[in-house]
């Protein structure tokens, strides 16, 4: 039965050359199907046995299972071959953008003001905050600052036409914290603050850090701590501290803050006018006639207060070098701080 | 204050180069501003003396002189100054020399004549802002000494800032009086004796203010020379510490008041008349000032009056009809003590600042006044000539300044310092500042020195034992911090995470300023009120804002300007409302304008259209997803000025107002050139945003059904009226509500719209029905039907 083998040849031959899953089908369909050549064979067994013995049934069956597994094979080779090109066709460029919005951020003022929240808030200071529209009183006479006072002069103070005024610094707070809290208590109070001044270091409105921490035994001593623990934490360096005597009206003793800079390392650079220091604070022990002004005995309590430019400590931490730039909201300025955390 | 080095070192015996002084002072507070030298680098500069002049062949205004600088052959010079003459001492810069400018000196043939360098004017050498002539050398000036030396034009000059409760450090004496504090030694000035009278007239002054003037000095000059010049020396000083020389009357004056601290006033005796009076000045009184200007006094400023009116404001500046001039000859000096309490605030609110109101109103020593004048008669007399009479002191003994003794307590000094230091130490610090010390129980009395007019309570002394020892002396401490938790309420949105969520969607942080333009604000909000400042810096940023709109729509313009394609702005500020009283509200706005999305490739045409209301809405609703309570929120159309009356939205919160959104109105987008419409929003910041702390509710694990609807209503039904209704009539089996499309045009009614509705259900406790759900949509489009005159689109 010579027959037969041209037959399953020819059969195996066409599997073997379909291309795709329907051409395979089709085959299947044309050999296997309800009628197909092999399934017919088969249909007329009794024929078969006639024509060619007893084994030939047998020999058809086998064929047909042969036939049966090259094409489960034929079909696996296919599918392999279709995902390949798929595989091919579907490559994309990964350089190019992804699709939608891109983030902002937030501005570096603000970035540096909830870093020092952050920092003070972990050595047990409060955040208090209070009114940018002042009276005389918190201003200035609570803070031991009499009319025609020198100070004043210091404090170039916008002014509403009823004697309010625009806070000149965020000492008020002290005034209004004690007022309403009482001692003890240890808080920082930043905020917007106001002089009729204007040029390449002064912007009318800037930012500024009060602090304020009053107890039983309070002392200077522990003011330099918290000052040069600040610095150093603030500015995640070693950094020497110096104070230095000053004077204002609401705190005695009274020093200026100077930290060795932080560009040259103390070394001496254009931005610390090659002192080595750069000033970054006033700070003093709380005048007892301020304490008095806000219902606190200063025979119980002592206090130290500081006050320091959130703006500077911005322009150092990030390098900016004119005060101005945190004012004009220039886009391309403001995208350069999108990067987390503060 | 300029401190010339040499001048410091006649009244104290200085241990220390000048850098070293600086910052020495600067760490006792008194701060060393800047490190000058007395003259800007020069060289090539000698004395030398003219020996003989000939006018110049070919020029009138020159002169060819000889001059001679002591050794060698006489130099030709070319000198087109008028004051050149033989036998004058000057400065010739030789040929090499190097001067002020960038200027070096050459051999040259002026008009045809050799010149073997320049005599030199005081310009020329930047000693003065300007010169009459050749500098004019005395005549024992040593030929040949180079003019830096001979000088001494390397001396180091202090600029120091002295505070304002520190009038007693405001001269020589008082620097030195720090100096001698710092260094243990002693203040050692030159001599000041009484002059023996030449004559025996004075003037009577009569003391009506006496609270404000309780001592005043006087002193009659007669025969005095005011055309002379005071010598090289003295008026080197005084450039040197920033005054400029006038006459001889007027520098001595000025010395003494630098050297001393005592500001002086000279009159030209001949045009006072009658007596002298120190006394208040009548409400709005005209008093003509040595400036020229007339200014009007008012009835707390205190004035020198004669027979004729006032002749100065007393401790600020004297008036013009008695003052000295060149002619003058008879001098009447006033030295006296004017109480800071009496000329405090006067001289700032006439706008008139002097070296002596300064003084003044910080203090000035109460027991030098004769002092100050036998200092000024030693040094003018030798200069101007004249005899002085007798130094006349009218005083109100009770009301001189007195200073009581102060009491200092050991342990309170510990107790503010933080440090123990030796009582010895103590003590020692005390009295080198010249205060007067007796050991008490515990502690001390200290009696300060009269210039102290900062010395009143116990503080004040510890900070001067603080400030002497050095802040360095002091340790750092760590407090101990009582253990103890704050409270924490979820409920207050937390400031980063609500800008982070901002700028996560896009938007950059802006910080405008408070104050903005009365003209933009007016125009975006007609009629509103706003707070005005009395003295601006500019008029265009002379209110307080009612809204941050103002400032941001700015910011976007100026970025506009700047070519941004597209912006995205938010700021967290106050804004400041009046009506009962000010309220500084906590503020949340923003500002988006341009494209929806960066430019970018691989998104649809309409995501690169301009950004509308819907963009920055859902902005809003993620920031309102976040309080917890997104349901308590409403967008109603409202109505703003500044807003496009179609595209503005009233944003309530249970029922409150809390913000506004909307587009910018067109004919604003117009006037302030936008390229795009603005969209803004603003939102009261803690009303807005307070958090309602989430709490779980139970998750049904039935499956969902989901029945989609197409539904056309009137254009005026909104969007959440249509949800309301739906939502009151599915039961609270709806779980969720979506709005999948509105579509008006073809197939629809004339102001119809169809909106597309997807309703999912869903029950807690068991899995719906298909009869279920027809029932519940079968409700739903009943209800439309009947409240909505609503039809189902199939």
């Amino acid at each position: 039965m010579a027959d037969l083998a041209v037959i399953t040849r020819q059969a195996l031959d066409e599997v073997a050359a379909c291309g795709d899953l329907a051409a395979l089908e089709d085959a299947r369909v044309r050999w296997l199907g309800k009628k197909g050549r092999i399934t017919e064979l088969l249909k007329s067994a009794g024929k078969l046995v006639a024509s060619a013995g007893p084994e030939a049934v047998a020999r058809v069956q086998k064929a047909r299972a042969d036939l049966e597994v090259a094409i489960v094979a034929r079909r696996a080779e296919i599918s392999r071959a279709d995902i390949e090109r798929k595989l091919v066709a579907e490559r994309m460029d990964v350089t190019l953008p992804g699709r939608g919005e891109e983030p902002g951020g937030l501005h570096p003022v603000t970035k540096t003001r909830l870093r020092i929240e952050t920092l003070f808030r972990q050595a047990g200071f409060d955040v208090a905050s209070g009114p940018e529209i002042e009276d005389d009183f918190h201003n200035f006479g609570a803070l031991n600052i009499p009319p025609d006072h020198p100070a004043r002069a210091m404090h170039d103070t916008f002014y509403f036409p009823d004697g309010r005024l625009l806070r000149t610094h965020t000492s008020p707070v002290q005034i209004r914290a004690l007022l309403e809290h009482g001692a003890p208590l240890a808080l920082i109070a930043p905020g917007r603050v106001y002089r009729c001044d204007s040029d390449m270091t002064h912007s009318p409105m800037f930012h500024q850090l009060e602090g304020l921490a009053v107890g039983e035994n309070v002392s200077f001593a522990n003011m330099k701590a918290v000052l040069h623990g600040f610095l150093q934490a603030f500015f995640e360096r070693d950094l020497a501290m110096r104070l230095r005597p000053s004077y204002f009206p609401f705190t005695e003793p009274s020093a200026e803050v100077d930290m060795s800079c932080v560009f040259c390392d103390g070394k001496g650079c254009r931005t610390c006018k090659h002192s080595g220091w750069l000033e970054i604070s006033g700070c003093g022990m709380v005048h007892p006639n301020v304490l008095h002004a806000s219902g606190v005995d200063p025979e119980r309590y002592t206090g130290y207060a500081f006050g320091a430019g959130i703006d500077r400590l911005a322009m150092l931490r990030y390098g900016v070098n004119d005060l101005r730039l945190f004012f004009e909201n220039d886009l391309r300025f403001l995208r350069q701080f999108r990067a987390f955390g503060a | 204050m300029k401190v010339p080095y040499s001048w410091l070192a006649e009244w104290v015996k200085v241990p220390w180069p000048a850098p070293e002084l600086g910052s020495r002072l600067t760490m006792a507070g008194i701060e060393l501003e800047a490190l000058g030298a007395a003259a800007p680098p020069f060289t090539g500069v000698v004395v030398a003396q003219i020996v003989s002049t000939e006018p110049h062949p070919q020029a009138d205004k020159l002169q060819v002189c000889r001059v001679s600088t002591g050794s060698g052959a006489p130099l030709q010079i070319v000198c087109g100054a008028g004051n050149a003459r033989a036998g004058l001492r000057s400065a010739l810069a030789l040929v090499g020399a190097q001067l002020p400018g960038d200027l070096t000196i050459k051999a040259a043939k002026l008009r045809g004549v050799e010149s073997q360098g320049m005599l030199a004017s005081a310009k020329e050498l930047g000693l003065a802002d300007a010169s009459a002539g050749i500098l004019e050398l005395p005549q024992d000036a040593p030929l040949g000494r180079a003019l830096r030396e001979y000088l001494a034009l390397d001396e180091p000059v202090l600029d120091l800032n002295v505070t304002p409760n520190r009038g007693d450090a405001m001269s020589v004496i008082g620097i030195a009086r720090e100096v001698a504090a710092l260094a243990g030694t002693k203040v050692s000035g030159p001599a000041i004796g009484s002059v023996p009278a030449g004559h025996a007239d004075r003037l009577a002054v009569h003391l009506e203010a006496p609270a404000a003037c309780p001592r005043f000095a006087g002193c009659i000059l007669r025969g005095v020379n005011n055309r002379a010049e005071a010598p090289l020396w003295m008026r080197e000083r005084l450039r040197r510490a920033g005054v400029r020389a006038i006459s001889p009357v007027v520098d001595v004056t000025n010395y003494v008041m630098l050297e001393l601290g005592q500001p002086m006033h000279a009159y030209d005796l001949k045009k006072l008349r009658g007596d002298i009076r120190v006394r208040l000045a009548r409400s709005a009184e005209p008093v003509t000032l040595l400036d020229g200007n007339t200014v009007s006094a008012a009835a707390d400023v205190l004035l020198i009056t004669d027979g004729d009116g006032a002749v100065g404001l007393a401790g600020i500046m004297g008036g013009l009809r008695t003052a000295v001039s060149e002619e003058t000859t008879e001098v009447f000096l006033e030295s006296a003590y004017f109480a800071p309490d009496g000329i405090l605030g006067r001289a700032r609110r006439l706008g008139l600042q002097t070296d002596a109101s300064q003084r003044f109103e910080r203090g000035v020593d109460p027991t030098q006044q004769s002092r100050a004048i036998e200092r000024a008669l030693a040094l003018l007399t030798p200069v101007a000539g004249g005899t002085a009479g007798p130094v006349e002191v009218t005083q109100s003994a009770p009301h001189l300044p007195r200073r009581p003794a102060v009491p200092l307590r050991a342990k309170q000094l510990t107790r503010l310092l933080g440090v123990e230091l030796p009582a010895e130490r103590i003590e020692a610090t005390l009295a080198g500042l010249q205060m007067q010390v007796t050991r008490s129980a515990g502690g001390w009395q200290v009696t300060p020195p009269a210039h102290r007019f900062d010395i009143e309570i116990e503080a004040d002394l510890i900070e001067e034992v603080a400030r002497v020892v050095g802040f360095e002396a002091i340790p750092e401490s760590a407090a101990r911090v009582p253990q103890g938790f704050r409270s924490l309420p979820e409920e207050h949105p937390p400031e980063a995470a609500v800008l982070g969520m901002l700028a996560a969607r896009g938007y950059e942080e802006a910080i405008t300023l408070a104050f903005v333009d009365p003209q933009l604000q007016e125009r975006l909000f007609p009629g509103r009120v706003a707070l005005a400042l009395s003295n601006p810096i500019a008029s265009d940023l002379s209110v307080m804002r009612v809204s941050l709109w103002p400032g941001l729509l700015r910011a976007a313009l100026e970025n506009q300007r700047r070519q941004a394609d597209r912006t995205r702005l938010f700021e967290h500020g106050t804004r400041f409302e009046v009506g009962g009283g000010t309220r500084e509200i906590d503020t949340l706005a923003g500002l988006a304008c341009g494209a929806r999305l960066p430019e970018q490739w691989g998104v649809p045409k309409e995501m690169r259209a301009a950004a509308d209301f819907y963009d920055v809405k859902g902005d809003l609703a993620a920031l309102f997803a976040a309080t917890g309570a997104p349901q308590s929120f409403r967008f109603e159309p409202g109505s703003q000025p500044a807003l496009h009356p179609g595209r503005t939205a009233r944003v309530l919160r249970c029922g409150q107002e809390v913000g506004w959104l909307g587009e910018l109105h067109p004919t604003l987008v117009q006037a302030l050139d936008f390229t795009d419409p603005p969209i803004l929003f603003e939102l009261d910041f803690d009303a807005a945003l307070a958090v309602k702390s989430s709490t779980y509710e139970e998750i049904s694990r039935f499956p969902q059904v989901r029945r989609d609807l197409a539904i056309v209503v009137d254009e005026s039904v909104t969007l959440s009226t249509l949800a309301e209704r739906v939502t009151l009539a599915a039961s609270s089996l709806l779980r969720d509500l979506r709005i999948f499309d509105v579509y008006r045009g073809p197939g629809l009614e004339k102001g119809r719209k169809s909106v597309a509705l997807g309703l999912i259900f869903q029950a807690i406790s068991r899995t719906l029905t298909d009869d279920d759900v027809e029932r519940l949509v079968g409700s739903v489009i009943a209800d439309l039907r009947e409240n909505l005159n609503a039809r189902i689109r199939e």
